[in-house]
């Protein structure tokens, strides 16, 4: 068979199983949507903005384990898709992106349209090719999907100058099915006696704690991570990206940890002996500061990248493989062992965890008129049963549905944990839907955020999406002023956002249904009915108490045993 | 600690770019840097000379391993090897310093590479402290211009780096 460039990267992409493309058409792909014209089987999702499109594919990814795709433009469509790359590769999410750039006889000469693609995104990318010569275009889109898959995921990007995929030259089309390369072998196995000495560390501990966080997800470990961590018996907390592997109504689990964990959870970490991390990074946001990090533990540390292990924090026995392979490893060496925990010293340690929960630090005022945020989650919670996809954005919102949703099932809870990219809870709303049809897909979304992406409500009218957005509205950059109030003395500078469209309105324009509730009591109701609308895009403005505040908080740079607990209180 | 870390790399444009992006990116320091092709033109040799805490040179050789083009790396330093850098020293010599420099160089086991009525050019090969020796015994008047290399090293043994 010979095809051109263009046909080349839509049948390969057929071939890796690829379903949907993301993307935004200009010059320099013109020859790829000619060949994507062509065809019925590969879905093109046209957004409103190239930073849509990555978003997009990314929500997609992270809802399926599967990778994302991405076609944009040379020049601005390119830079315009950074902002989902970077946010991507900050999450290890699985992305081929595909930018056109200028011919290859002129890159270089600032051509029209012309950016080094390559060189702007290599600092936030997993790895990226510009191809040069056609008869490599097949190989490098498998090599892609391979990398971006495999060991550690993340973006990857493809930049294919226009020349490439002339549609006058054709060449005999071959997909590799396989790749090897010299240069990247990810781990497939943990080291068996590292295991197992991990195995025996954990038998002798007295205040043990599971941390766990997104690898768990990214590697569909959640049924080994949940049996390991029932059969030992111990307390699990998991950071904001590691979410819905072992269920939040699980009896173990102490909630999230970190900047805004629980007190429990926080103090679990302060006051451990023995520290399991699993899939978790030691991100600044969850250590604190790290020379209070678990003072006293001994520190276990299972991750599938080497230079994740003891890069923030010292850790004593490194396991460096797949988190779900280790996982099954460990769950078998302690079911064949003789050795059980002891239950003596972590009776005495869950007497102790209690106490901290029965400081109840996740209270607020149900009795408020003004409607709480917290409220609205726990709502939404109750309407969709806990079992809809919840997207976020990035604030006080982000928080509170982490906090309150309680996810019980991984890939629930999508949202942009490293790089905190405000924008993302739309778009990445769109992949998931798109993903799931039939699925409950719910945008947790603050005033500020969600007009960071809003031209999207045009693609989900387009395709179709009912996706519901609970606007999470109080008038305010509400995690930058609450900063401000903490550590500013209360100056608001710029934090404002009262200055809004009607969003009801600005919904409704769009094509969708726009709801706006205010009070309390109204709040069941309205919520009902969003989600009564099966097939229609609903946009809910929830206005809420501008002045909550997200508690617990420890403040950036301290230790995980001080932390805010509410209104006015000193540090605990 | 100073380091030298030694680089196969898969010989493809912007596998530099890859390694020099890292080091900035991540605040790590870079004392030098050489590269050249190997006799597989699909590789090429990097030597990398850095500094920095046991924590962060584990850091950078755990970074740069993760470089998809990195092929194999191996830091030096933690075994026996020899090091050689070569430096070219273009030196003022008059009447009166003719002799003495050439003496210097001499003890140094340099070679006089290019001579003009007021100037000598010295090929100099060594480690890089045999280097900074040389230049630290000539007055440094006399000197106009200095090249070097930048260290490239090799481990000691019949055992090498390859794939
Ligand atoms: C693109 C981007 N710009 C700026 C920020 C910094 N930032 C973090 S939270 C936040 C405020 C978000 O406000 P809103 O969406 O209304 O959410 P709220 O905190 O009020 O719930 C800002 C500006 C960011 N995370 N992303
Ligand atoms: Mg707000």
């Amino acid at each position: 068979m010979e095809l051109s460039g263009g046909e080349i990267i839509v049948q390969c992409l057929r071939d890796e199983g690829v379903e949907h493309v993301f993307g935004y058409p200009g010059g320099a792909v013109l020859h790829i949507y000619d060949a994507l014209f062509k065809q019925k089987e590969l879905k093109h999702i046209l957004v409103r903005h190239e930073q849509a499109a990555g978003h997009a594919a990314d929500g997609y990814a992270r809802a399926t384990g599967k990778p994302g795709v991405v076609l944009v433009t040379s020049g601005p469509g390119a830079t315009n898709v950074v902002t989902g790359v970077a946010t991507a590769f900050m999450d290890s999410i699985p992305m081929v992106v595909l930018t056109g750039q200028v011919p290859t006889p002129v890159i270089g000469s600032d051509a029209f349209q012309e950016v080094d693609t390559v060189g702007i995104t290599r600092p936030c990318v997993k790895h990226n090719f510009l191809v040069k010569r056609l008869e490599d275009l097949a190989d490098t889109i498998k090599k892609a999907f391979y990398i971006a898959t495999t060991g550690r995921p993340g973006p990857v990007v493809i930049d294919i100058p226009k020349d490439i995929t002339d549609p006058g030259i054709k060449i005999p089309y071959h997909y590799p099915n396989k790749v090897k390369m010299r240069s990247y072998n990810p781990v497939v196995k943990g080291h068996l006696g590292q295991i197992k000495k991990a195995v025996k560390i954990l038998m002798e501990a007295e205040r043990p704690v599971f941390y766990t966080g997104g690898g768990v997800v990214l590697d569909d470990a959640a049924k080994p991570l949940t049996d390991l961590v029932d059969t030992l018996g111990f307390p699990i907390t998991q950071t904001l990206m590691g979410l819905g592997a072992y269920p939040g109504s699980g009896k173990n689990f102490l909630g999230m940890l970190g900047m805004h964990g629980t007190y429990e959870a926080n103090m679990a970490m302060h006051e451990t002996d023995v520290l399991i991390a699993v899939g978790a990074r030691f991100d600044d946001r969850v250590t604190g500061h790290v020379k209070q990090f678990c003072p006293d533990a001994t520190i276990i540390h299972v991750d599938i990248d080497p230079s994740s292990i003891s890069k923030n924090v010292r850790v004593d026995v490194p396991i460096v493989g797949p988190v779900k392979q280790v996982l099954k490893d460990m769950l078998k060496v302690v079911n064949e062992g003789d050795k059980k925990p002891k239950q003596q010293a972590l009776k005495k340690w869950w007497k102790q965890i209690d106490k901290w929960r029965a400081m109840d630090c996740m209270k607020y005022d149900k009795k408020s008129e003004l409607i709480k945020p917290q409220q609205a989650v726990e709502m939404l919670h109750k309407v969709t049963k806990g079992d809809a996809y919840v997207t976020s954005d990035v604030g006080q919102h982000q928080m509170f549905a982490a906090q309150f949703y309680r996810f019980d099932k991984p890939r629930r809870w999508i949202n942009s944990g490293g790089l905190g990219t405000m924008g993302f809870g739309l778009p990445a709303a769109i992949g998931v839907q798109m993903a799931h049809p039939k699925a409950d897909v719910a945008v947790v979304t603050g005033e500020s955020s969600i007009q960071m992406c809003i031209q999207e409500l045009a693609t989900c009218l387009q395709y179709d999406l009912p996706i519901k957005i609970i606007l999470l509205n109080n008038g305010y950059m509400g995690m930058v002023r609450q900063w401000q109030e903490f550590f500013y003395d209360s100056r608001y500078s710029q934090s404002g956002m009262s200055v809004t469209p009607d969003f009801v309105k600005l919904t409704e324009s769009y094509g969708h249904i726009g709801m706006r509730v205010e009070k309390s009591e109204d709040l069941e109701g309205a919520m009902k009915e969003a989600f009564s609308h099966k097939d229609r895009l609903v946009f809910l403005d929830v206005v809420v108490d501008p002045s909550e505040n997200v508690y617990p908080m420890i403040a950036a740079g301290k230790g995980h045993h001080e932390m805010y607990l509410s209104p006015g209180s000193e540090l605990v | 600690m100073r380091h030298i870390i030694s680089i196969l790399m898969e010989n493809e444009s912007g596998a530099l770019a890859r390694v020099a992006n890292l080091f900035t990116a991540r605040g790590y320091n870079i004392e030098s840097l050489t590269v050249a092709p190997t006799e597989d033109l699909s590789l090429s040799r990097m030597t990398l000379v850095t500094s920095g805490s046991d924590e962060i040179i584990e850091q950078i050789t755990k970074q740069l391993n993760k470089l998809v083009d990195v092929v194999k790396l191996v830091d030096l330093t933690e075994g026996g090897h020899i090091e050689r850098e070569m430096m070219l020293i273009k030196l003022r010599a008059e009447r009166t310093q003719r002799e003495e420099i050439k003496r210097l160089v001499d003890i140094f086991r340099g070679k006089i590479i290019d001579v003009t009525d007021t100037s000598y050019t010295v090929e100099l090969t060594g480690a890089a402290s045999k280097l900074n020796a040389f230049i630290e015994a000539v007055n440094e008047e006399l000197i106009i211009e200095v090249v070097r290399t930048g260290p490239s090293g090799i481990g000691r043994g019949p055992k090498g780096l390859s794939l």
